[in-house]
């Protein structure tokens, strides 16, 4: 779609590479921003993907045979540092945060262009900088968590990199999260009010405030960890006098709320994608709202359930055990939400609504076997188990990976204007769910009876279990195929979507499919009531409908 | 940035923009020109703000990090580690004084006197300068070096990491000074965001001095 800018407009030319060059060049557009951070991380994806490929195959014999296991360390390390630092936070973040919240709040782009194209492009340098340090000396082997001593006496050459390149990834999570904070508080359009936006909007600020208040605290720790490894002081070498349970305790007020910041704009997302799918309102908008802040203060202060075996003191236990459990309040609050959403709706069972729902189910899963782990008598048998393998994987794959795909099924044909193929999405879905839950759920049995997590043998009593388990990671892996096929033919041959092919009313929907360049053509739409569903006196209800 | 720079062009229509059909017909009449949501407010100031608490919560992490090494661990048999009070307390007021010179140049800014303004900025930088070989001075005159043990590497890691926000802080005032001059400069009194942002960094870095002190120092 072409439009002419006003020519008075100076940014107008420089906002508009035209073409597919667009998505490699410094462009200022919050939706090429978007598309540019999705398809990057999409890549890392598919490579953070292939690497847990090789754990699983590694993993269906007892013995360390596929590769050895320095290698194994290194393969883990950067399987864990790629889908975390380079695929979950900045798609969950960068790609539908970029995309969606210039629409959510009325405004033409972020608040703040120029730093928003900067926060990205870190991103590709900083992750080709990680992955080629496998080639230089051998990547970290300290897993994605480089606990001292551990990180310290493996080789330095890699685990220095693999601190450059978080630092980096890190400083791209900052501006990116200050952007979102200024572009929700303070860009919104003039009589849009808080409680009205897109829960999404609620869901990103919550986010960035978890960033911006944790992760430097990541940044800081990591400085200090490169002295030691560089300099050879002794903040976290027990040899010189240092103390591990420092970086721990550091090292995990930045990375359980990164757990929030991977898992609340997903939560967001579906919040989205639930009522348009079943033409109902969003069920209990305050609540989520409440929900969302409450998670965002109980986040910061429950890092230390992580920690339960590193001779915590037991006053901290108590606390920390406390005030994880509290955090199943919001959640469940949040669950309930999207359940009653779905209750009595028109559900129209195509693929982004069957993801939403296997986030769902995922999460509720994920979410138990959450609130046992912040159990002390429970968590001290099965910590560094396979057990918290599955919790976490339940969590990051079956809440936020799955609702990554669900938001793709959904925003794709506002991306390309083209629809993708339900029933390749359907069959995609189908995979995935069954492969995802094959692989995983019998990780807690082999948690609970004990097979430590980060090794590359183990005792020959696990082996059908395993291989079990891969069994459900090659579904996992085939299930990617069907999904690349229906991106790519659709977007070159899929049938046109129009400009609101679900019929909804959140901004982004009153525009053309693809949006022009700022967004909209004229003033930006007042959206008072985003999830206006089955009400006959809604003005947009009417607008859009007739 | 670009978005200021746009002017209202109010009565230039564009063409394609009579078929707008998505918006509802109550807003139709305000929007013959696209440049209406382009006038906002200047927030850089915010991001700003937003950036300094993260900056600040980096120094968080460090202080969390050296009281409970405090609190924990304890100085080993043999090591040195002593800190005198006269140095840093100079430190102090020359840091406290030159926030205090930093407002003074503001007020000028806004009574248009660039050449005041110059004057108490480069007062400003000359403290701030005067801050740092003291410090230096300070780390040529301690009896422990980086690795001697963990209080020692501590130490160097805060005060090291506070100069280089100072150092920072200082390259930025010598930019402002060299654009406040007239003619020729391009902070002047209708555009004086670059110097309320060095400013306001200035403070934040004077700030967390203070706790610097108190914490290292007094403590």
């Amino acid at each position: 779609m072409t439009i002419s800018l006003d020519p008075t407009n100076p940014s107008s030319k420089k906002l508009q590479p035209t073409g597919w060059l667009r998505y490699f060049s410094f462009s200022l557009d919050h939706k090429v921003i978007g598309l540019q951070y999705l398809i990057c991380g999409f890549i890392f994806y598919l490579i953070g993907g292939a690497l847990a490929g090789a754990i699983r195959i590694e993993l269906t014999s007892p013995l360390s045979d596929f590769m050895p296991r320095e290698v194994y360390n290194q393969v883990l390390t950067l399987h864990g540092t790629i889908m975390i630092f380079l695929w979950i936070v900045p798609v969950v973040n960068g790609a539908f945060g970029n995309y969606l919240i210039p629409f959510y709040v009325g405004a033409r782009d972020m608040a703040f262009p120029r730093l928003n194209a900067v926060a990205f492009w870190l991103i590709p340098p900083s992750g080709l900088m990680l992955i080629s340090s496998y080639f230089i000396n051998g990547a970290a082997q300290s897993g994605w968590t480089a606990y001292p001593p551990l990180s310290i006496t493996t080789p330095a050459a890699g685990q220095i990199i693999w601190i450059l390149s978080v630092l980096l990834l890190g400083g791209s999570s900052i501006f990116g999260g200050i952007n979102f904070i200024a572009t929700i508080l303070k860009l919104r359009r003039p009589g849009l009010k808080l409680m009205q936006l897109p829960m999404f909007c609620w869901a990103m600020l919550g986010t960035s405030l978890l960033v911006v208040i944790s992760t430097p605290v990541l940044a800081g720790t990591l400085i200090l960890l490169s002295f030691d490894i560089v300099a050879h002081t002794g903040f976290f070498n027990p040899n010189l006098g240092g103390n591990v349970i420092v970086y721990q305790h550091l090292f995990w007020f930045y990375s359980h709320p990164a757990v929030y910041i991977m898992v609340l704009p997903a939560f967001g997302l579906v919040s989205e994608i639930l009522p348009v799918h079943c033409r109902k309102p969003l069920f209990g908008y305050a609540t989520m709202v409440y929900s969302i802040m409450g998670i965002v203060v109980l986040g910061l202060i429950v890092w230390a359930h992580h920690m339960f075996t590193s001779g915590t003191p037991p006053w901290m236990r108590l606390f920390f055990t406390i005030a994880t459990s509290f955090i199943a309040v919001p959640t469940g609050i949040k669950f309930f939400n999207w359940v009653a959403t779905l209750w009595g709706g028109k559900i129209s069972l195509n693929s982004a609504i069957l993801f939403s729902c296997g986030f769902i189910v995922n999460f509720v899963l994920g979410g138990i076997t959450g609130v046992a782990l912040a159990q002390v008598p429970f968590d001290v048998h099965v910590h560094d188990t396979y057990f918290v393998v599955a919790h976490f994987h339940y969590i990051v794959y079956g809440g936020s990976v799955f609702v990554i795909f669900s938001s793709i099924y959904h925003w794709f044909p506002k991306f390309t204007g083209k629809m993708l193929n339900e029933n390749l999405g359907r069959f995609h879905f189908a995979l995935t769910f069954i492969g995802f839950n094959l692989c995983f759920a019998p990780q807690h049995w082999l948690g609970l009876n004990g097979m430590p997590r980060r090794v590359a043998e183990y005792d020959p009593q696990f082996e059908l279990v395993n291989q079990i388990s891969s069994m459900g990671a090659l579904l996992m892996a085939l299930s990617t195929l069907p999904f690349l096929f229906n991106v790519f033919q659709s977007a070159f041959q899929g049938k046109d979507a129009g400009d609101n092919p679900w019929k909804a009313l959140t901004p982004e929907w009153l525009t053309s499919s693809p949006p022009p360049v700022e967004n909209w053509k004229g003033e930006a739409p007042l959206v008072i009531e985003p999830y206006g569903y089955g009400k006959n006196n809604s003005q947009q209800e009417s607008k859009i409908t007739k | 940035m670009d978005m200021e720079k746009i002017t209202p062009n109010k009565n230039q229509k564009l063409p394609n923009e009579i078929a707008m059909t998505s918006v509802a017909p109550k807003q139709q009449s305000s929007q013959n020109t696209i440049s209406e949501t382009e006038d906002h407010e200047d927030f850089r100031l915010f991001g700003l703000i937003a950036f300094l608490i993260a900056d600040g919560m980096t120094f968080a992490g460090f202080f969390a990090a050296y009281l409970t090494f405090k609190a924990v661990n304890p100085l080993p048999a043999g090591a040195i580690y002593e800190l005198e009070l006269p140095l840093p307390t100079l430190n102090t007021i020359l840091l406290l004084v030159s926030s205090i010179t930093f407002h003074r140049a503001g007020k000028f800014l806004e009574k248009r006197d660039s050449r005041a303004c110059q004057k108490w900025l480069i007062i400003t930088g000359l403290l701030g300068a005067a801050f740092l070989v003291s410090q230096m001075f300070e780390y040529f005159s301690l009896p422990f070096g980086l690795t001697d043990n963990l209080f020692a590497s501590t130490f160097y890691a805060l005060t090291g990491f506070h100069g280089l926000h100072v150092t920072l802080g200082s390259i930025m005032i010598l930019i402002v000074w060299w654009q406040t001059r007239t003619p020729g400069g391009r902070i002047n009194y209708e555009n004086k965001f670059p110097f309320e942002a060095a400013e306001l960094y200035w403070h934040f870095v004077d700030g967390i001095w203070v706790v610097l002190f108190i914490i290292l120092y007094l403590l």
